[in-house]
């Protein structure tokens, strides 16, 4: 394979060589466990804090409200598990939105079964969910909304501060999954009003295994993991010294160079948006084209007569990573369910693409990138019963 | 996940396209499930001569299709309704568990095409 270009940013993103330096000393210098009491652990202490204090700033919140955790997933469970269970006497309902990642929905399933009730919120045709249906879905026994910060499949921004309003208004816990948006979208914890949110590293050009879940003082949760002391006793586990160093490095990073890393996989991304609608025929593009509210680095389209998984794996001989929506990729007999909840057709589903645009993208790569499509929709266009001879200007079948 | 023969008959299928005077046409599947497979037959003194194929789904459909056809041609329609999906399985060296729907799908629409086959013939006698 000649060329290797990465537009699966989403789904996770390569570990910067400046970060991976910085990780480095932490796997055989400074081994030290972050809890003996010793000049090695003290160590690593060090440098555990001092990635609380990069990660707290990112945020705007205290590094006191900073637990490591081991990625998004553990993050989004312990939030939603924990506050639910600690405030199960309270209440019963939880409020959430169709369109969250499987690590929201099924930790609220598996709350289902415990007894708990919850709402989750549709969307509109573009992906996003209101305040308003947020404000009208709270209950008396509402105890936690859980809304994401910006949406993996489609890159749909939700009002999350407006959200926040609404939850402190009716004093309900508001937690969000900003794995999506960490490095992309600016976020103030405080503003926002989010008592919880979570991350995870290897999005924002980190290492994998690692992840946070802040939690503003006061909020009570059960804790996550029972063994030590670690995470003020309420995550035990002894901390992972060099993921949390480069959690710490890539998130001042990410925030650091945020409008410039975004200015330029937007512009990346407007170029292939346009290129591809006015080439290709008879192609829907998914989501919001408010790019405002839209994740720079976010493009997903549905092409018609032809399937996803077809179109993923032609675009992989040419040397491209993509991802899709449809079933034949998941494994499962269904779509993706977001796709689904923004009311696009279930054929459709089937035949969806995501590009996901990274910092390190050139517009070369874009160029080539639409070259090989072209190729790849007309190829699998000819083999589809579907599909009938387009007759058009458009260049591209 | 796909095998290496499996990836090279997706990126090079044998005998995609449509036999407009076909002798019996085969269409299963639907957009629903994101499979549609439909295959056309030439047949001359109850042998096979042609098959084409159009489908509509993943990788594995397309290289099911592809094989399936290849080995219907110079067959005759009884042996070729003795096609099984394991068969073409285990021309392509296997197929990922969730995928062997893929493989059933190809031996249907074979089916489909020579029972139309069958039927045109029993309307002209």
């Amino acid at each position: 394979m000649e060329r290797r270009i990465y537009l699966d940013n989403s789904a996770t993103t390569h570990t910067d060589a400046e970060v991976l330096q910085k990780m480095l000393p932490y796997f055989s210098d400074v081994y030290g466990n972050g809890s003996s009491q010793h000049f090695f652990g003290r160590e690593a202490l060090a440098a555990i804090d001092e990635a609380r204090e990069k990660v707290a700033k990112a945020i705007g919140a205290k590094p006191s409200e900073i637990y490591f955790t081991s990625g998004g997933t553990e993050s989004d469970n312990w939030a939603i598990k924990g506050a639910a269970h600690a405030l199960r006497a309270k209440g019963n309902h939880i409020i959430t939105t169709a369109i969250e990642h499987p690590a929201v929905i099924q930790t609220c399933k598996r709350l289902e079964k415990e007894g708990f009730e919850v709402t989750y919120l549709p969307v509109d045709d573009e992906g996003f969910v209101t305040a308003d249906q947020v404000e009208n879905a709270i209950t008396d026994k509402t105890v936690l909304i859980s809304v994401m910060t910006a949406n993996n499949e489609v890159g749909t921004i939700e009002p999350i501060r407006e959200i926040g309003a609404v939850a402190k208004k009716h004093k309900v816990l508001f937690h969000t999954d900003a794995v999506q948006a960490i490095g992309n979208v600016p976020i103030d914890v405080v503003k926002d009003n989010i008592d919880m949110l979570s991350m995870s590293a290897h999005k924002f050009y980190g290492p994998k295994g690692v992840g946070v879940l802040y939690k503003r003082t006061g909020v009570k949760t059960e804790r996550f993991m029972d063994g030590g002391e670690q995470e003020r006793n309420m995550r035990a586990s002894t901390l992972n010294t060099p993921g949390i160093v480069g959690l710490g490095a890539a998130i001042e990073k990410a925030v650091r160079d945020m409008e410039k890393n975004n200015a330029h996989v937007k512009e990346l991304r407007d170029f292939f948006v346009a290129e591809v609608l006015a080439n290709i025929s008879d192609v829907r593009y998914n989501g919001t084209k408010d790019t405002s509210r839209r994740l720079a680095s976010n493009a997903n389209f549905s092409f018609e007569y032809i399937e996803g998984e077809s179109i993923l794996m032609s675009l992989d001989l040419a040397g491209i990573a993509v991802s899709s929506g449809s079933a034949c990729s998941s494994g499962s007999l269904e779509p993706s369910y977001v796709l689904l909840s923004l009311g696009v057709p279930i054929e459709l589903a089937h035949g969806s693409i995501r590009f996901s645009f990274g910092k390190d993208n050139t517009r070369e790569e874009v160029e080539y990138t639409l070259t090989k499509l072209y190729e790849v929709v007309a190829r699998l266009r000819e083999m589809s019963p579907l599909f009938k001879k387009f007759e058009g200007e458009k260049k591209y079948v | 996940m796909y095998n290496k023969k499996v990836m090279d008959t997706f990126a090079n299928p044998q005998n995609v396209g449509y036999i407009e005077d076909n002798d019996g046409a085969g269409k299963v599947g639907n957009a629903t499930c994101g499979d549609i497979m439909e295959i056309t037959i030439k047949v001359k003194d109850d042998v096979i001569t042609d098959a084409k194929f159009r489908t509509f789904g993943c990788a594995a459909a397309v290289a099911t299709s592809s094989v399936a056809t290849s080995m219907v041609i110079g067959m005759t329609v009884d042996e070729a309704l003795k096609l099984t999906n394991a068969k073409v399985v285990e021309y392509l060296e296997g197929l990922p568990p969730q995928k062997i729907h893929c493989s059933v799908l190809a031996e249907e629409a074979i089916k489909a095409a020579i029972e139309d086959y069958r039927k045109r013939q029993s309307e002209k006698k």
